[in-house]
């Protein structure tokens, strides 16, 4: 066990645990924010994505210790209102069925739009091919994708 | 956010039932088939319970006692869209409050069958519509006018001519005490305000923040943690594990052999439960087991269709629908078609794994979890430890994703054993890896159809069908035919082929099994609209043209016409192939185009997707549900399958069971027909029209007929 420390959503949090843990489960067990995902535990499908430095990462894959002091965001960081662009046009499409992949869906679709902001579908392809839905919302992640990079300012 | 489920008790408390509120409600009278629509006020005199029910508060706020687990198909937002197009009330005045699991009060609970709205939407529009008129009924009292001066709107009342207005909220304690009107006119489809309008979903936001609470996200005072080691043979025993190791990781409380009900039979693990999942999954790691295979060494992918081939030859099975004297024709014919078709078992593969929280506390247990089917987990558990049924609760939290795992009672059954060994509330989580390999499976089922044409039309069809039957899990008895065998064929078919024999040949096997989306609908499907397709090839008439002949009824024929209109079929180069099938009250047609991409391989450049499930509620629901289906059935069809090696599941994770990305996914259409007839299912019907009309369409295309699922698209 160690004290790691960890800047989530731009707030810190020390926790006590085993340095080898995935950050997945500190976030879910340790930080008690439970908007990120465990789907499959091995960078197979995405569900647990969240930002280290802006860049998406599978926190499943990913043992705490490596991201002490890092910068994580969170879905629960995304904004406080459902107000980023992904998520309102996550909104308008409709995207969401059962909803468990989406926090990861969101995280790596906002990491798209954020290194490019007219994203083809291409570009979309490659960023989205990691995450599982099945629920099969894939037609309207993709139409939503491109909405927010229409309504981005 | 949660969903909200509270006990009936405490709701009539909260609600003051009689006091300052509107509360309409349904129950079933003894002996009676039909629920009645009943008050409060008159349900209190008389003793009576109510089942689900609606209730207006003074402040105008409608909520409903709703009965039915949320799993991805919408009755979140469904059931308001019903209660306020018929109440007259804003969208947002409508809340539903979840039932624990209790089927003496509430009726099925079961989510599945594509049955959420289907069951429930006539009562719902009559209970909101008897609400309205009650409280128009109260304002003309109050006012002393005629009602017939008033009408409802946004959640008040209004007389007319003088202008004069008043909230619901104003009017419940007065309407309470109402009789109950009769003979209530609804609204006619032309009406509609809210219903057939793509509103949004009320709980996308809590989707899209992190915020809507799933099983696994439940958290309740004093929980642990638990992870099962199970083993990898189905349904095999512990001889004896070694936990030394698993006890030196910091975290890990407890080891211990669980027992976990698989419908009649068992199947045992080694639990490990700790402070934290990262320690249990450690601990679980850790641990070393010996297994009792005794059994199941040998159970392999390829014997299991070996064995359904040579039963499918010998054909000796149990008659399902027996129509004219195909067998004569057959045996007699100088020409037929005589074909396999196969498919395979596959996993839901929900992406919430399975979870469940029990707490066991010696006279009562309570459950939180993602659950479809909270009654059938009450009457187990209770049937199991010994509990009186009242004593279990049952509460449902948001599904992610359900597809008929989870009305299965294996995993809150688990956590209830291990909590009463811990004697504290206890968390158990599947890994991926638990909920790859343990089943219960969609079944394998192999399909022998026998056809002749003759002038054009079908003389003989016959459909041999061998396969497991999910129903002999639940001890459904064995020398009564599949009652699905024909699920996911249209009925017009059955009532207009001649010569129609369907035979169901016993088949078993130690896996488990379990409905899977569409259930049966999701293989037969697959074997009659490909097999259709043979004959219409035989017949050298277009294939839908084909079809007709024996789809004439007016639904069947719109449909077809729709399929054409919207496909430009009738104008269509090579590469087109069409499926049509119907389950749970719905029809739906597809229309797939296929074409070969520079690498000489085949792709699928379009799907157009007609469903007909009759009255609707909302049409963006049901082109998600039916976008999904495709999706789901293009991953059975051409991306995974579950085979067994030496009593394993081979596929363990998403790695080897690779599931549908962004990057597979064609265009797809969906376009709904408008009637008034009864609803339909729209959560499943989507799936099994797929795969034919893929198949079908290669052969326009290339010339070859696919029989076996799933293939590699490019590897035709
Ligand atoms: S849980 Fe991390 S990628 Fe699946
Ligand atoms: S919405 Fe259910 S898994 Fe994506």
């Amino acid at each position: 066990m160690a004290i790691i420390n960890l800047k989530i959503n731009s707030k810190d949090y020390s926790i006590d645990v085993d340095p080898q843990m995935p950050l997945l489960w500190a976030i879910r067990d340790f930080v008690g924010l439970k908007g990120t995902k465990y789907g499959c535990g091995i960078a197979q499908c995405g569900a647990c994505t969240v930002h280290l430095n802006g860049q998406p990462v599978r926190s499943c894959s990913l043992p705490v210790a490596a991201v002490a002091n890092k910068n994580i965001t969170t879905i629960e960081g995304l904004s406080d209102d459902n107000s980023h662009p992904i998520q309102k046009a996550w909104i308008e499409e409709q995207v969401p069925q059962c909803g468990y992949c989406q926090s990861g869906q969101i995280m790596a679709a906002a990491a798209l739009l954020s290194k490019n902001a007219s994203p083809n579908d291409a570009d979309i392809d490659a960023a989205m091919q990691g995450h599982i839905c099945r629920c099969g919302t894939y037609p309207r992640i993709k139409r939503a994708i491109k909405k927010a990079s229409e309504n981005k300012p | 956010m949660d969903i909200d489920t509270i006990s009936r008790r405490k709701f009539l408390k909260l609600s003051g039932l009689t006091g300052v509120a509107l509360t309409l409600g349904y129950y079933l009278p003894a002996n009676a088939k039909e629920p009645k629509l009943i008050t409060a006020f008159d349900a209190e005199n008389r003793g009576i319970e109510l089942n689900s029910w609606i209730y207006i508060d003074v402040l105008g706020k409608v909520t409903l006692y709703s009965h039915r687990a949320e799993m991805g198909q919408g009755v979140y937002q469904s059931i308001p869209q019903i209660i306020a197009e018929e109440l007259h009330v804003d969208l947002d005045k409508v809340n539903i409050v979840f039932a624990p699991g209790d089927n003496v009060k509430y009726g099925n609970q079961i989510t599945g069958g594509s049955s959420s709205i289907r069951g429930s939407y006539k009562n719902l529009l009559n209970l909101s519509a008897t609400a309205r008129v009650m409280l128009i009924k109260a304002a003309s009292n109050k006012w002393n006018v005629s009602e017939l001066e008033c009408y409802a709107e946004d959640g008040h009342v209004i007389h007319k001519p003088s202008g004069k207005k008043l909230h619901y909220g104003e009017l419940v304690l007065e309407a309470s005490k109402l009789d109950i009107p009769k003979n209530v006119v609804l609204k006619k489809t032309s009406e509609y305000k809210l219903i057939r309008k793509p509103l949004q979903r009320q709980d996308t936001p809590l989707k899209t923040n992190g915020t809507a609470v799933f099983g696994i996200d439940k958290m309740i005072p004093g929980m642990l943690y638990a992870m099962v080691e199970r083993n990898p043979r189905l349904r095999g025993k512990v001889k004896s594990f070694d936990a030394t190791e698993a006890l030196k990781i910091p975290g890990v409380k407890q080891v211990f052999i669980v027992r976990m009900g698989v419908f009649n039979t068992f199947r045992e693990g080694v639990a490990v439960v700790a402070d934290s999942v990262w320690a249990a999954m450690k601990g679980k790691k850790a641990l070393k087991v010996d297994w009792d295979d005794t059994g199941f060494e040998h159970l392999n992918t390829e014997d299991i269709y070996r064995r359904m081939e040579e039963a499918l030859q010998k054909d000796e099975g149990l008659s399902f629908v027996s129509k004219g004297d195909s067998n004569a024709i057959i045996k007699s014919a100088e020409k037929k078609i005589d074909v396999v078709y196969t498919t395979p078992y596959q996993s839901h593969s929900c992406m919430e794994p399975l979870n469940c929280i029990a707490h066991y506390q010696k006279d009562k247990i309570e459950i939180w979890g993602p659950i479809q089917a909270p009654e059938w987990v009450q009457d187990y558990i209770s049937k199991e430890l010994g509990i009186a049924r009242e004593k279990v609760i049952v509460n449902m939290t948001f599904l992610g994703g359900g597809f008929g795992r989870k009305a299965f009672m294996d995993y809150p059954h688990e956590a209830t054993m291990i909590s009463k060994e811990i004697n504290a509330p206890v968390q158990v989580i599947w890994s991926r890896e638990d909920d790859a390999t343990q089943g219960p499976y969609r079944p394998g089922i192999s399909y022998r159809c026998q056809g002749v044409v003759a002038n054009s039309e079908i003389s003989a069809f016959k459909v041999s069908i061998a396969g497991q039957n999910n129903s002999h899990w639940r001890g459904g008895a064995k020398d009564i035919p599949n009652r699905s065998a024909t699920e996911g064929f249209l009925k017009p078919y059955v009532d207009n082929i001649q010569n129609l024999s369907i035979v169901d040949i016993p088949f078993e096997t130690p896996i488990p099994t379990m409905w899977w989306r569409s259930v049966y609908a999701s293989t037969n499907g697959f074997a009659y609209e490909s097999f259709m397709d043979e004959l219409a090839a035989e017949s050298a008439k277009d294939p839908i043209t084909f079809r007709r002949t024996y789809l004439k009824d007016e639904r069947s024929s719109e449909l077809l016409d729709k399929l054409e209109e919207v496909s430009g079929w009738k104008n269509r180069t090579k590469g087109y192939g069409v499926a049509i099938t119907e389950c749970f009250g719905s029809t739906v047609g597809q229309i797939v185009k296929v074409s070969k991409n520079a690498e000489n391989k085949i792709q699928i450049d379009q799907v157009w997707a007609v469903i007909d499930c009759g009255w609707y509620v909302n049409p963006d629901i049901i082109k998600a549900q039916v976008e999904g289906s495709i999706v789901m059935a293009l991953g059975a069809a051409t991306i995974h399958e579950i085979t067994f090696k030496d009593g394993k599941t081979v596929q363990n994770n998403f790695n080897t069971y690779k599931m549908p990305r962004i990057t597979d996914i064609p265009p797809i259409e969906v376009y709904i027909m408008e009637n008034d007839a009864d609803a339909g299912g729209v959560g499943e019907p989507g799936l099994p029209p797929f795969a034919p009309a893929l198949t079908n369409a290669i052969f326009d295309l290339t010339g070859k007929r696919i029989r076996k699922l799933p293939f590699e698209l490019a590897k035709v």
